[in-house]
């Protein structure tokens, strides 16, 4: 499993209710019920995704995240889980007010653009940046609304809602975010994993 | 119409129907499949839609040819009657052998017609309860059933929301739409019509609107398909001719198709019936039970609900099937969605649709292990 799945797992506490938007096939709402006892929900746009997550038992939803997040009531969960896919919204803003609406505590993960192997491309090759996590060519890309670690931090200070944790995932490595390190961690970090709560 | 075969229960508790009037000791006819285990854990109830019966899968005793459900029941299917027991009742209204407007009349001793009591949704889903006593299960592992059935799935779990582990309302809709009715009220009108009808009476007169219900089930027919499989199939083809004739016979292959399709169906199938059953699905509107608010049919229920639709279907289309996953989201019931990619229409549910019978058969066994 994704080192970024682990992380979110020992986020969530044990017999709460989960639910993952864009969930894909289902790997960490599978492992949350088998091994947390936990109620979970898959919401998830793709059609092959949808018919594995079936295949492993697994309550899914196929839908839109951006159109049908609207159908589960206030606080209808204790964790809403969005990994690696704000940036692909085109109300990221809003997505994160509504992810707040339904659920207690939202952890979202953010591929950081502030990375220095993105800075560097970007430096010295003069276009736009592809890696690992960030595949995709400038003009096919579903990444619309990309952001450093740093300027999503500053925007969850900035809208006043509680940061429980930030972590940065660099390789295997995973750290703590703070306002004393985060251009430090800006600079290293692939991946950001913030557990927020409005 | 062969009747030997067919298996009835003679239900004697009386049934109070929604019109108000109340019936007693009335035949409902069944079929069953697969075996009862002995913790009697392995019973699903499988509704048929406006024109099925009881014979779900293999040979069906009374037509001869393939139960309408052969696709997705049967050994190691969708539906595998190797793990469960599949029981099927014809619907009350119908006309396979449970009570309906082609019986006896009780008190005139005459043939009911239109005469029999105005049934719904609701009084087909009560009478079929009966089922459950008579086989002695406590609780179903699952309810099914596409279109009309899918219907009978919802008000079952809204009337009895503890006697069902699982429900599967396939390519259906809480509440029958304007369009709904208005295709229906077309089929109604047409065997009105036929002057063989003769305000139901047909039976006594050895007649029967034969013309009517063909143009009934024409139209009917032409809602079950997509726009693009019609075309894909039958385009603009003539039918055995090489030009058009240049009057009012079937030049295309689409109206040979359909005058076919009439004509197989007033076969098998009473004009009396189908006039009770479609007013039955009119008068659908199970959020209209419950003041307007479809989270308030399933308010108890702990039932893991199954949703599916298909892409192509425009008679209940996926956002009508959406509505209901949207109405138990609101009061966190389990509920799981999928709209299966396929042009097949409305029909795509009877049709060997390879996703459809994939999503159907690991939502059952997952949720069967699970026990």
């Amino acid at each position: 499993m994704k080192i970024e799945f682990k992380v979110i797992i020992d986020l969530i506490d044990k017999n709460t209710k989960v639910l993952d938007v864009g969930c894909g096939d289902g790997t960490l709402i599978e492992f949350l019920k088998k091994n947390k006892n936990i109620n979970t929900r898959g919401l998830e746009i793709s059609k092959e995704n949808v018919q594995k997550c079936i295949a492993k038992g697994l309550t899914i939803i196929e839908g839109n995240a951006e159109t049908d997040l609207m159908q589960f009531p206030d606080n209808s969960f204790d964790y809403v889980v969005l990994s690696q896919t704000l940036q692909a919204f085109l109300h990221p803003e809003l997505m994160i007010i509504e992810l707040l609406r339904v659920g207690k505590k939202v952890i979202i993960t953010i591929p950081n653009f502030g990375n220095w192997k993105l800075r560097l491309h970007l430096l010295t090759k003069g276009t736009m940046p592809i890696t690992k996590n960030l595949p995709y060519q400038w003009y096919d890309t579903p990444n619309i609304h990309m952001c450093t670690i740093k300027d999503f931090y500053h925007f969850i200070k900035a809208k006043n809602f509680k940061i429980f944790k930030s972590l940065a995932l660099n390789n295997r490595d995973v750290s703590l975010i703070n306002d004393s390190n985060i251009e430090i961690k800006n600079f290293f970090a692939e991946l950001g994993i913030f557990l927020i709560e409005k | 119409m062969n009747t030997f075969n067919i298996k009835t229960i003679i239900i004697r508790k009386p049934l109070k129907l929604d019109c108000g009037k109340t019936i007693n000791n009335y035949p409902i006819a069944y079929e069953t499949y697969g075996s009862l285990n002995d913790k009697k854990d392995n019973a699903i109830l499988i509704f048929h839609a406006l024109t099925g019966d009881q014979y779900v899968t293999g040979i069906n005793p009374v037509t001869n040819k393939d139960g309408w459900w052969s696709h997705a029941v049967g050994p190691e299917k969708s539906i595998d009657t190797n793990k469960y027991f599949i029981i099927c009742a014809n619907i009350i209204g119908g006309c396979m052998g449970s009570y309906g407007p082609g019986h006896q009349d009780p008190d005139t001793q005459k043939i009911f017609g239109i005469n029999f009591p105005i049934i719904t949704i609701n009084d087909m889903v009560n009478a079929q309860y009966n089922l459950l006593d008579h086989f002695k299960i406590k609780k179903l592992f699952s309810v099914i059933g596409g279109s009309m059935g899918g219907m009978q799935v919802l008000q079952f779990v809204s009337n009895f929301p503890d006697k069902t582990k699982t429900a599967v309302p396939i390519a259906c809709s809480a509440s029958h739409s304007a369009q709904n009715i208005a295709f229906n009220e077309l089929g109604r009108q047409a065997i009105a019509a036929d002057n063989n009808w003769n305000n139901g009476e047909y039976f006594s007169k050895n007649i029967s609107p034969d013309k009517g219900l063909a143009v009934a089930r024409m139209a009917a027919h032409i809602t079950y398909l997509s726009k693009k499989s019609l075309q894909e199939k039958f385009g603009r083809k003539l039918q055995k001719r090489e030009q058009l004739n240049f009057s009012f016979d079937a030049d295309f292959q689409i109206e040979s198709y359909l005058r076919y399709q009439g004509s197989i169906f007033v076969d098998r199938f009473d004009a009396n019936s189908y006039l009770y059953i479609t007013r039955a699905m009119d008068y659908f509107d199970l959020p209209g039970q419950f003041n307007g608010n479809l989270s308030n049919a399933f308010k108890e229920t702990k039932t893991k609900f199954f949703i599916i639709s298909f892409t192509s279907d425009w008679l209940y289309p996926t956002q009508e099937n959406k509505d209901i996953v949207i109405a138990l989201n609101a009061i966190g019931a389990d509920v799981g969605f999928v709209e299966i990619e396929s042009d097949k229409g409305h029909d795509s549910f009877l049709l060997d649709v390879p996703d459809f019978l994939k999503a159907l058969k690991n939502f059952l066994e997952k949720s069967y292990s699970d026990n």
